[in-house]
């Protein structure tokens, strides 16, 4: 038997940088009753600006890596040989690690017929938790320099995975790389934000093709929306992908959104907007999931 | 070779739109799109005839041979990644699955092995004895820092004489960036005066600063918060970074991106805007006494 779910997961992606994922995510966010919006995109996060949370909490996110001794290293090289990501190496017979590169497999220190190679913690970014009137935000943040943000989307699910009676607004990086695979993976429907050029068209195509290789349903919102023509439009129309709504290129809302504040806490024209979104939002995730069963 | 990178941090700030023009501006003998899993340069390039395609290899996913699997589990309890799955039987999930070879060596039964996989394609164009190196990864494929490595190398070893080479990034600060950065002489930040824009400018210069690579930063789009590109203004002026120009909103951008021609093509004010911002950052990119490579 199914077991019955009261809330919906929902991955906001859009493939191109800058069409309005977190416009998108935080104001539907916004716009419902009782939420969580998730920031994914851990490189730079931005809803937090958006929402200005209160009562924050920081918990600090850390991966394993391995750390030579090399007294006890005898310079076999297996874990050089190993390595496939070539974060090892054995010069003038000592053993160097290179933390940056090593993606945390554990390979090496399974291997080390020395016990020379233990595992230490290393941080790489924070989550930080916090509250907006009816909004609950989980912000992944990555420390400068490092150079994956997975294991903290990884802990932003694993933190958020038994929440039940809310609906979840998945707001992910751009792109269509590791870290936008790991923001939809468990997501119950995605939502495409689109752009009215062949930029925005080119990288529509691509997380078109991505959300279909998961199998997630999605619809599209077109935002920036132009009346007399929209190449992204046009796309949908000739691949027969669902439209959402039509966000319409709009100066003011443009202004509201380079000052980080909320469209539909600041304007009823724009809660009206955001609130009949998500009513389509949600009829579709329900038919989806129906037909799905 | 003089290599001048561009980023933004933040996606949508017009990365893409100012390559182009650039490209334009100089005529460089080698020019490349790092962007690997958005590329949209040869959109708006006139890159002449493919010279070189070829399949890039990332690397290979293991693979379970269920006639020699004794179902010990050791491969499933020992994967880092999460990508040994089982349902009945023992499988990998190929988009989890990082190529560590961990499961590999471990199995006592031999019944892993590694698979190469396509993870994307290389493209190399030449016209005019100019080079244009561009990729695209292929959906489901993760590893973007590789690939970004891969069309980099490609544009030195199919130019090495080069002078002078544009290179367009991704957004974010993550692996393809960091991947991005190495080896070039400097970076032009194009930000965006929203207060999203200025929190990722941020973090891609210190992202930047610890790659000891220097910066410098346009705005684009400044009009259209004035109030925002001060700031930023401000900012450069305070950490000491170079302030390139600014260019204003121009609804003729837009066109001329979807006519798949530069701003630099047509008569508009972007166009004479960036023509300006190209010719302060040839003057510090060309600096004297600052030789290096």
């Amino acid at each position: 038997m199914i077991m019955e779910k009261n809330n919906m997961k929902i991955a906001v992606l859009s493939g191109k940088g800058g069409t309005g994922k977190t416009l998108v995510s935080v104001n539907l966010a916004a716009a419902s009753e009782k939420a969580i919006y998730i920031d994914c995109d851990v490189e730079e996060p931005n809803g937090h600006l958006f929402f200005k949370p209160d009562d924050k909490k920081e918990k600090e996110v850390s991966v394993i890596i391995p750390e030579v001794n090399n007294d006890l290293c005898n310079g076999c090289r297996k874990c050089v040989d190993f390595c496939r990501f070539n974060a090892l190496a054995y010069i003038k017979n000592r053993l160097f690690v290179f933390d940056e590169i090593c993606h945390s497999c554990g390979g090496c220190v399974m291997l080390c017929p020395q016990n020379a190679l233990t595992e230490r913690k290393k941080s790489i970014g924070k989550i930080i938790e916090g509250v907006s009137e009816q909004v609950y935000l989980y912000t992944g943040m990555l420390d400068t320099g490092e150079a994956s943000g997975v294991p903290i989307i990884k802990e932003l699910f694993q933190k958020t995975k038994d929440i039940s009676d809310k609906d979840i607004f998945i707001d992910c990086p751009p792109g269509s790389a590791c870290v936008v695979m790991e923001s939809i993976k468990d997501a119950d429907y995605c939502i495409l934000v689109a752009e009215p050029t062949i930029f925005g068209v080119h990288n529509l195509n691509l997380v078109y093709e991505l959300v279909t290789l998961f199998k997630k349903p999605f619809g599209v919102i077109l935002n920036k929306y132009m009346e007399e023509k929209d190449p992204s439009e046009e796309f949908c129309i000739e691949n027969k992908i669902k439209i959402l709504g039509k966000i319409k290129f709009d100066k003011a809302l443009g202004k509201l959104n380079s000052e980080a504040q909320i469209a539909v806490r600041t304007n009823e024209k724009y809660k009206v907007i955001f609130t009949s979104l998500l009513e389509t939002v949600k009829k579709e995730v329900r038919n989806e999931t129906a037909s799905d069963s | 070779m003089k290599q001048l990178l561009i980023l933004s941090g933040k996606g949508g700030t017009g990365k893409t739109t100012i390559a182009s023009a650039f490209i334009r501006f100089s005529d460089p003998e080698a020019f490349a799109d790092c962007d690997v899993d958005a590329p949209n340069l040869h959109l708006v390039t006139r890159q002449g005839s493919v010279s070189n395609k070829k399949n890039y290899y990332g690397l290979p996913r293991a693979k379970i041979d269920v006639t020699k699997c004794i179902k010990c589990d050791i491969c499933r309890q020992n994967c880092r990644f999460d990508a040994i799955l089982l349902d009945g039987t023992y499988k990998v999930d190929t988009f989890a699955c990082e190529g560590c070879g961990v499961c590999e060596v471990l199995c006592p039964a031999n019944a892993i092995t590694s698979k190469p996989a396509v993870d994307g394609e290389l493209l190399l164009y030449e016209k005019d004895k100019n080079i244009f190196s561009t990729a695209q990864l292929k959906m489901g494929s993760g590893t973007s820092g590789l690939l970004v490595t891969e069309v980099k190398k490609q544009m030195k070893e199919a130019k090495p004489d080069a002078g002078f080479a544009i290179i367009d990034g991704s957004p974010g600060i993550g692996c393809p960036v960091i991947a991005s950065l190495s080896g070039v002489d400097m970076v032009l930040i194009v930000a965006e005066p929203s207060l999203s824009g200025i929190s990722d400018m941020k973090r891609i210069i210190e992202t930047a600063d610890k790659f000891g690579i220097k910066t410098a930063v346009c705005v684009n789009k400044s009009d259209i918060n004035m109030e925002n590109t001060e700031k930023i203004k401000e900012l450069c002026k305070k950490e000491k970074i170079s302030f390139m120009g600014e260019i204003p909103f121009d609804p003729e951008a837009v066109n001329a991106v979807n006519k798949g021609i530069t701003i630099a093509a047509i008569d508009c004010i972007s166009g004479k805007a960036a023509k300006k911002v190209y010719e302060e950052t040839a003057k510090l990119i060309f600096e004297k006494g600052d030789e290096k490579k």
